[in-house]
């Protein structure tokens, strides 16, 4: 034990690990307090297909032979996240179809233009580690680095700023809009701040992955808090912790990065539904 | 007058639901709308609401939207949300608000004056869903009241509630009505629902507004 902290301690004082840490953190607070919207909404699904909707657009991105493939990816998926509540009328019961079609028409049309295009010697190493995640937490540069950490502060200052009006529209939809709160406008803000968590987070979990990092933070919480004001708390304390351990672990056993930080919000979540039993 | 209603047309797409309606509420009154399934009373509501916009005809309040409380169906509040009751009664505050983020000392005073006068304040710690039929009603009449307290909607207030809490909560209207609260109901209840009444408005073949008393003599 004493050995694997020294050789934790020792990784710690590489710039790319505390980068990774920092951002990784960032991350997974951003995807636990857009869960604790998602989920309230029944739009769980939402985050998920989003995701696939990235990995078509990284997809494009390569194809195109585009550097910086975040410019590709953030404004396919936004207006993608847009149309998506759009059609569902902000209720999403209609675009259930249309939903499972985008989702599953972006990933073989990402998976087909990687194949086409791509000049790398190892595509299928390259298709599973967008897919599953890969060590790239582990080799974000700078930039990336200040770039995530702007868009979190912006969704955490979001988030904040309108919380009681959150919680107002996602605990009654009707009564908020009777009482004057534009409803419309605050979907189509949450569809953009959906479509960028989800395209920052691919990075760190893989596409496949980040519907787990936004949905199980907030499912656990629910099983210990009954306030929303908890709940959201909890959610985002659950979340951070999940990724910290994950990404320590990661690092000592040299596991996969997304995986090991999913296993460990699935053990947490396991271990919040005995404790729901239990009292 | 609070509300005049004039040459209203109510429906979706175009299409009216019922004939024109002419009504008004007066402070203090108490108006029920009754009528069969299907007949336009809930997108009437809706359209009062402003949820919904009218075909033809004029909608004229006296009062700010802002003082306008409501009451939604029962069913549509999500079974498993984790919320609190002063969270919820709380949150009938959020179009008061206006830019600041967080609400006031002002905001948190009715919302605790709301739940006592209501009768709820020893739950304002507890979630929702642990509270029978008849307190989450009377919760979320508590944030009807926080919303306004000068003019207060409701739709089908007591269709899931037991024969008991149904008279508790018709008790309770009473009570707040004589209070000054201005009442417009939704109901199914002919019986019960319309004894408090003052005015009914019967949205259907053939639309009716008057007294409760022309309206027993007329349909009964």
């Amino acid at each position: 034990m004493p050995d694997l902290l020294e050789t934790f301690l020792n990784y710690l004082q590489y710039g790319f690990v505390q980068r990774a840490f920092v951002v990784g953190i960032l991350i997974s607070l951003c995807a636990s307090l857009l869960g604790v919207m998602l989920v309230f909404r029944r739009f769980s699904y939402l985050g998920d297909s989003l995701s696939h909707v990235a990995f078509g657009a990284m997809a494009i991105a390569a194809a195109l032979n585009f550097t910086d493939d975040l410019l590709v990816m953030l404004p396919v998926t936004i207006l993608c996240a847009v149309f998506l509540l759009r059609s569902g009328n902000g209720t999403l019961v209609k675009g259930d179809a249309s939903i499972a079609m985008m989702s599953v028409g972006s990933l073989a049309m990402g998976y087909l233009l990687m194949n086409l295009f791509s000049k790398k010697a190892n595509l299928s190493g390259d298709v599973c580690s967008t897919l599953f995640g890969s060590t790239s937490i582990l080799t974000l540069s700078s930039f990336d680095t200040v770039l995530c950490a702007s868009l979190s502060v912006a969704v955490i200052l979001f988030f904040v700023l309108f919380y009681n009006s959150i919680f107002a529209i996602i605990f009654d939809e009707t009564f908020a809009k009777a009482s004057g709160v534009k409803v419309e406008r605050f979907n189509l803000v949450m569809a953009i701040v959906t479509a960028a968590v989800i395209v920052f987070a691919m990075r760190l979990v893989g596409s496949l992955l980040v519907s787990a990092l936004i949905i199980f933070p907030t499912v656990s919480a629910m099983r210990l808090f009954k306030s929303f004001w908890g709940v959201t708390l909890c959610a985002v304390v659950l979340s951070v912790f999940c990724t910290a351990i994950g990404i320590v672990v990661a690092i000592l056993v040299g596991t996969p990065v997304g995986s090991t930080i999913v296993a460990v919000n699935i053990l947490i979540f396991a271990l919040t539904s005995i404790f729901r039993r239990v009292k | 007058m609070i509300l005049e209603v004039k040459k209203l047309l109510v429906g979706y797409h175009k299409k009216p639901v019922a004939a024109e309606l002419n009504f008004s509420v007066a402070p203090g009154d108490f108006l029920c709308i009754v009528g069969t399934n299907g007949a336009g009373k809930s997108t009437l509501l809706k359209t009062l609401l402003g949820l919904i916009r009218p075909i033809s005809g004029n909608i004229i309040y006296q009062v700010p939207s802002k003082e306008i409380g409501y009451l939604p169906q029962q069913n549509r509040i999500p079974k498993n949300f984790p919320a609190s009751v002063l969270e919820i009664v709380l949150s009938g505050r959020n179009a008061h608000r206006s830019w600041r983020p967080f609400y006031s000392a002002e905001d948190k005073r009715m919302a605790f004056e709301n739940m006592e006068r209501l009768n709820v304040l020893q739950y304002a710690n507890k979630c929702l869903r642990e509270l029978s039929g008849g307190e989450q009603q009377r919760v979320l009449l508590a944030r009807a009241l926080c919303a306004g307290d000068k003019l207060l909607f409701l739709d089908e207030p007591v269709a899931s509630l037991d024969p008991e809490a149904t008279a508790d909560f018709y008790g309770l209207l009473k009570t707040l009505n004589e209070s000054g609260l201005t009442i417009v109901m939704v109901t199914h209840d002919e019986q019960e629902g319309l004894e408090n009444a003052s005015q009914v408005l019967h949205v259907g073949n053939p639309n009716f507004y008057g007294d409760l008393e022309e309206y027993r003599a007329r349909f009964t």
